[in-house]
């Protein structure tokens, strides 16, 4: 391996981090409307670079090597290094040139914000980040990426600190993730323990030394593998936010929406699946850890779906969604085709990204509405917004699988691995998947009918004018990204990533299982033609349901209650714990008690004294005496 | 003769400008500050000089110096360095240059009695890392409480005087436990010499009790679950450097004493009441986290996170591997400077609006972009993110326990959720959502407070991101350590 070629593979984290930093240095002094041109030009370059090194991969070469020693300490010994192969540069690729994209989409989206500085540096730091995470060769350092990707999410979210729903929605982002990753770093621990190295192929080349072992972790007698995998995974439950630590998701959507495009549907959130992928042969070993992740996909997909129908607010029907979708990776994941999980990750990057830019247009436009998200006030866009209407339009197709779309091979991939697969759960989870392929495209086509479609419904707002299209700077991006959200599907990425992840227990291949890819099929235009139905044809039916079905419209409405729930179970009982036992009871009575009273009792003995010694100082030196004296006798007597 | 007395240069080099501060009528303000900054910067400079000098490989102690002291009781001036006491010696030094700095304006009456009392900290602080020998050990440590006693009482908040007392009572009433262990190794073995005394060995009942006596004393300052109540008292009534020294360097001279003499001069009774310490130490991460979610005092939020902090410190210690033990030095280092600073932070704001209530605040982000951007450095150090220094100490501390006890790491990285939690909320409110009336108009940074608080930057991401640089120091002498308690 040449010198140039590390060098070129270093740079592509690095540059987006030099860019980030002077911005975030210089940029409200010096940048201000020029602030986006370093954070551009670096992620150009480093787009570059990345498209030379895909080159390499694509002729079969891998590259692995440490760029400096991070943490040498005895056994533990990690570094600052990469792991380039087809399943990273394939992460690599995809997140520059979304990241590119969005960055000058962004151009004319924040144009004119206060903070517009600001925002061109932390979406930076975040592709930083990310491609420490994604290229890492080791898990610390992913843990570094895994945990700094969640402060760019922090500080994007709460990136209109003013408003207190802001603010709250970063806290809570931070803290549930927080959760997850407290037990992402028990797994790495104990996996640290059982094979003794952090480096990917320190743990593979040991697996054999945990394989079938058994442990004993608070009482209970775990499966080794299992429970590193499980662990692990809780960190993956945060990041890519799987029941039951989601609920963080949708608040996020408080955040602008290129950082919502970005961060909370292509890249960050996916971060998860990409670990398990990465880490796939230690969950290969523990089937039962592979149950657990098909579950968890399997329940969010179908949650989520649920839920989104229900909502009204464009970017959280689309999160939702998100939700959905990386719940059918892990479903992918969770039956051992974890190239089709990827690959669903890849497709899903881009029509995804794309429908919260194009849903970003429509709320560019409606930036004077009191609540601009509101479908309600929206309809009939597409007259007005033709270019918007056409990309989202596009996204909305790939996300139903519609076929020809990208999101059309990548589903299909995941379902017919699930019903192939040999584990017992492939069959529930391909049903569940066969379902929610049908709520997918009804929700997805309930935003395109209600917003695009219809009359206009926001004349008030508008004062009697219309809405315009966005500028160019928005809209060319979006027609780029468009292309992906189409081709994508075109790209056989999982006979691309086979080098990686070889250990694939089956292998699809298109054109057979004619009924189950049906059947599937069905399932999407069934979804496009019923929202068609109700949104279009006969929108008194839309009423129907809520209507007919108040209980179960208020449960899907109010989220599962989850938010609720947690907010009686634990905030509530923490806050109460602190305020009440800890500092209330325990520190201000019992310990203050006994240190204010022990104090008394000095008090009362040296009163005897208070003739001779004036000051409290003074008595206390008496009990010191005493103390000394009782202390000294006791010695003596033990000798 | 420079090299072979650097220790000694370094330690009473302060001195000097004690006596020339003395010699300035008091009210030639500007010129006792600069006397006091400058002979500080350049003790700071020696001290660099001793870092650059020091031999890595070398496990003993470096830079002794050991002359008689008082003859009658055999106590010496023996004083040196290893790779754990080193690193404190710069560091206590540079937290006091620092704290010239955050004072030079806010300090306003009794300036020369102020700087004069810091000067002799430092000379206390950096005695008790050099001191070999247990009574000029004994000396320099009760020797800090008298100049940080008056700092707190003279210069302090509204309840200054209940917060001095209970600081002084408290602290003292554990050191006469220590002082009569030391006694009683005197009388026992004659000598006062800590390189003799680590080659004694007591009965094992005796060993625990001169254990307690110890470990008693540096719990309190530590301080440890449940002898904390006196850390939120001082702290919040303490001016802005008497917080910075007793979170950066004060507290961390407990946890020093428990490497330095409880683990190699009592390692049977260290193994016997490991246990007992890591699970006061695990409820100590927890309680101080749960402490501060329920504060609506500034400084008696970040007082209780150093509690949370320092229970990992002592469970580091306490684990007996060598990963955690270099992970807890770290961390007390790690400590002393986000501590540190997060302490000047509030000073800052303290200065310009003379309160500490957080519902005070609101929306400083919008108003002091440059302070809310170096508060949040700090506090993301303070969560423990990876790529800052908090991070590193944290992850070798858990990583290391894990090793020896799952079920201890199990609840002290629930302290690390809580961590998160309160740091972020006192964030919100502090510096998001909308503009207090109160804070509308407050003056940006002052320079002397940019250059007080921007080395801590420095700091927090130079550890973060190549902790080699402290812990290639202490690999030897840990590894030493380890030898006592095989």
């Amino acid at each position: 391996m040449g010198a140039e070629i590390k060098i070129i593979i270093a740079a592509i984290p690095i540059l987006p981090l030099l860019a980030s930093v002077i911005t975030l240095i210089l940029g409200r002094r010096f940048f201000k409307e020029a602030s986006f041109v370093l954070p551009v030009l670096g992620i150009l370059i480093s787009f570059f670079f990345s498209l030379f090194v895909l080159s390499q991969v694509l002729h079969g070469k891998t590259f692995e090597f440490d760029l400096f020693a991070w943490i040498v300490s005895d056994s533990l010994k990690v570094g600052f290094g990469f792991l380039i192969d087809s399943l990273s540069i394939m992460m690599v690729c995809m997140v520059l040139s979304l990241s590119l994209l969005i960055h000058i989409y962004s151009i004319g989206y924040m144009e004119g914000d206060p903070g517009f500085y600001r925002f061109f540096a932390y979406i930076s730091l975040f592709t930083f980040s990310m491609l420490a995470l994604v290229m890492s060769n080791n898990l610390l350092q992913l843990y570094l990426g895994w945990e700094a990707v969640g402060l760019c999410s922090y500080l994007l979210i709460g990136f209109w600190y003013e408003k207190k729903s802001a603010a709250d929605a970063a806290k809570k982002a931070f803290i549930v993730n927080r959760i997850g990753d407290f037990g992402f770093a028990l797994g790495i621990f104990l996996l640290f323990s059982a094979v003794g190295g952090l480096y990917y192929h320190q743990v593979f080349d040991n697996l054999p030394l945990i394989q079938g072992k058994t442990i004993s972790f608070l009482g209970i007698k775990w499966s080794l593998p299992f429970l590193i995998s499980f662990l692990l995974f809780m960190g993956a439950m945060g990041k890519s936010a799987q029941v039951p630590l989601h609920v963080w998701l949708p608040d996020a959507m408080e955040g602008p929406t290129p950082v919502s495009a970005l961060i909370h549907a292509a890249t960050m959130v996916t971060a998860g699946v990409f670990m398990v992928a990465r880490l796939h042969p230690l969950y290969l070993i523990s089937p039962g850890a592979l149950e657990l992740v098909a579950l968890t996909g399997t329940f969010t997909c179908f949650m989520a779906a649920t839920i989104a129908p229900t909502q009204f607010d464009i970017k959280r029907v689309i999160a939702y969604s998100t939700l959905s979708q990386l719940g059918y990776m892990f479903m992918a994941c969770g039956v051992g085709a974890f190239a089709a999980g990827m690959f669903h990750l890849f497709t899903h990057a881009y029509f995804k990204a794309l429908l919260f830019l194009a849903a970003g247009s429509v709320i560019h436009a409606f930036h004077h509405a009191p609540d601009p998200n509101d479908i309600r006030i929206m309809g009939g866009l597409r007259k007005y917004m033709p270019y918007t209407f056409f990309t989202f339009l596009i996204g909305a197709l790939a996300l139903s699988g519609f076929p020809g779309f990208s999101g059309f091979f990548s589903k299909e991939g995941i379902l017919i691995s699930a019903y192939l697969s040999p584990y017992p759960w492939g069959k529930l989870v391909w049903l569940v998947g066969v379902f929610v392929a049908f709520l997918t495209s009804f929700y997805s086509f309930r935003l395109v009918f209600v917003v695009f479609f219809g009359e206009f419904r926001g004349g008030s707002i508008f004062h009697g004018e219309k809405p315009h299209e966005s500028p160019l700077v928005m809209v060319i991006p979006l027609m780029l990204i468009s292309v992906g959200a189409i081709f994508a599907g075109y790209l056989d990425i999982p006979g691309f990533l086979k080098s990686t992840l070889a250990h694939e227990p089956v292998h699809p291949h298109h054109g057979e299982h004619f009924f189950q890819n049906l059947l599937a099929l069905i399932a999407g235009l069934s979804g496009i033609l019923v929202a068609w139905w109700v949104y279009i044809k006969n929108p008194e039916l839309k009423e129907l349901f809520p209507r007919k079905f108040p209980g179960i419209y208020r449960f899907l409405y109010n989220k599962w209650w989850f938010d609720e729930v947690y907010h009686e179970v634990i905030v509530k009982p923490v806050l109460f714990l602190s305020r009440r036992l800890v500092v209330g009871f325990s520190d201000l009575f019992v310990i203050e008690g006994i240190v204010n009273g022990s104090a008394r009792v000095v008090g009362g003995i040296a009163g005897a004294f208070r003739r001779v010694h004036t000051g409290i100082v003074n008595h206390y030196a008496v009990f010191t005496l005493i103390g000394i004296i009782i202390y000294l006798l006791v010695f003596f007597y033990l000798k | 003769m420079f090299k072979a007395h650097l220790l000694s240069w370094i330690l009473w080099f302060p001195l000097l400008g004690i006596i020339l501060v003395w010699f300035v009528p008091r009210d030639k303000v500007r010129l006792i500050k600069w006397i006091t900054f400058l002979a500080l910067l350049f003790d700071l400079v020696l001290s660099c000089v001793l870092l650059k000098d020091f031999n890595f490989a070398e496990s003993g102690f470096q830079f002794v110096e050991k002359a008689n002291w008082i003859e009658l009781i055999n106590a010496k001036y023996f004083l040196g360095v290893d790779g754990i006491s080193v690193l404190f010696v710069p560091l206590s030094v540079l937290v006091s240059v620092l704290c010239v700095l955050i004072s030079w304006d806010s300090i306003k009456y009794r300036v020369k009695e102020f700087y004069l009392c810091l000067l002799f900290t430092n000379i206390a602080m950096v005695g008790v890392f050099c001191a070999l020998d247990l009574f000029l050990f004994y000396v320099f440590w009760e020797a800090m409480l008298i100049p940080l006693y008056l700092i707190i009482g003279i210069w302090g908040g509204p309840r200054r005087i209940y917060a001095t007392l209970k600081f002084f009572l408290y602290t003292f009433f554990g050191s006469i436990f220590m002082f009569v262990a030391i006694l009683y190794l005197f009388i026992k073995t004659g000598t006062f010499d800590y390189l003799e005394l680590s080659r004694h060995s007591f009965p094992i009942e005796v060993e625990k009790l001169l254990f307690l006596g110890f470990a008693f004393a540096f719990a309190v300052k530590i301080p440890m679950w449940p002898v904390h109540t006196w850390l939120p008292d001082a702290h919040t009534e303490a001016p802005t450097a008497g917080s910075v020294i007793l979170a950066g360097i004060l507290i961390k001279i407990g946890a020093y004493g428990l490497l330095r003499f409880c683990l190699p001069l009592f390692p049977h009774a260290s193994l016997y009441f490991s246990k007992l310490i890591l699970i006061l130490s695990v409820i100590a991460i927890i309680y101080g986290g749960l402490a501060c979610l329920a504060q609506e005092d500034l400084k008696r939020l970040i007082a209780y996170s150093s509690v949370s902090h320092m229970g990992f410190v002592t469970l580091g210690i306490f684990s007996f591997n060598p990963v955690a033990i270099k992970g807890a030095i770290l961390q007390m280092i790690n400590h002393g400077i986000v501590t540190g600073a997060l302490f000047m932070c509030v000073g800052i704001i303290y200065d310009r609006t003379k309160t500490r209530q957080i519902s005070y605040y609101g929306g400083l982000a919008s108003t002091m972009p440059f302070y809310a951007a170096l508060f949040m450095i700090f506090t993301l150090a303070s969560i423990g993110l990876p790529g800052t220094n908090g991070f590193v100490g944290e992850f070798m501390i858990l990583l290391g326990t894990f090793l020896k006890c799952k079920a201890i790491v199990f609840f002290a990285a629930l302290g690390v959720i809580i961590g998160a939690a309160y740091m972020l909320w006192l964030y919100q409110r502090v510096f998001f959502q909308n503009v207090s009336e109160n804070v509308k108009n407050l003056p940006g940074l002052k320079f002397n407070e940019i250059a007080a608080v921007l080395p801590m930057v420095f700091f927090v991401f130079l550890i973060g991101l190549y902790p080699k640089v402290v812990l290639a120091f202490m690999d030897t002498s840990v590894k030493a350590l380890l030898l006592y308690l095989k």
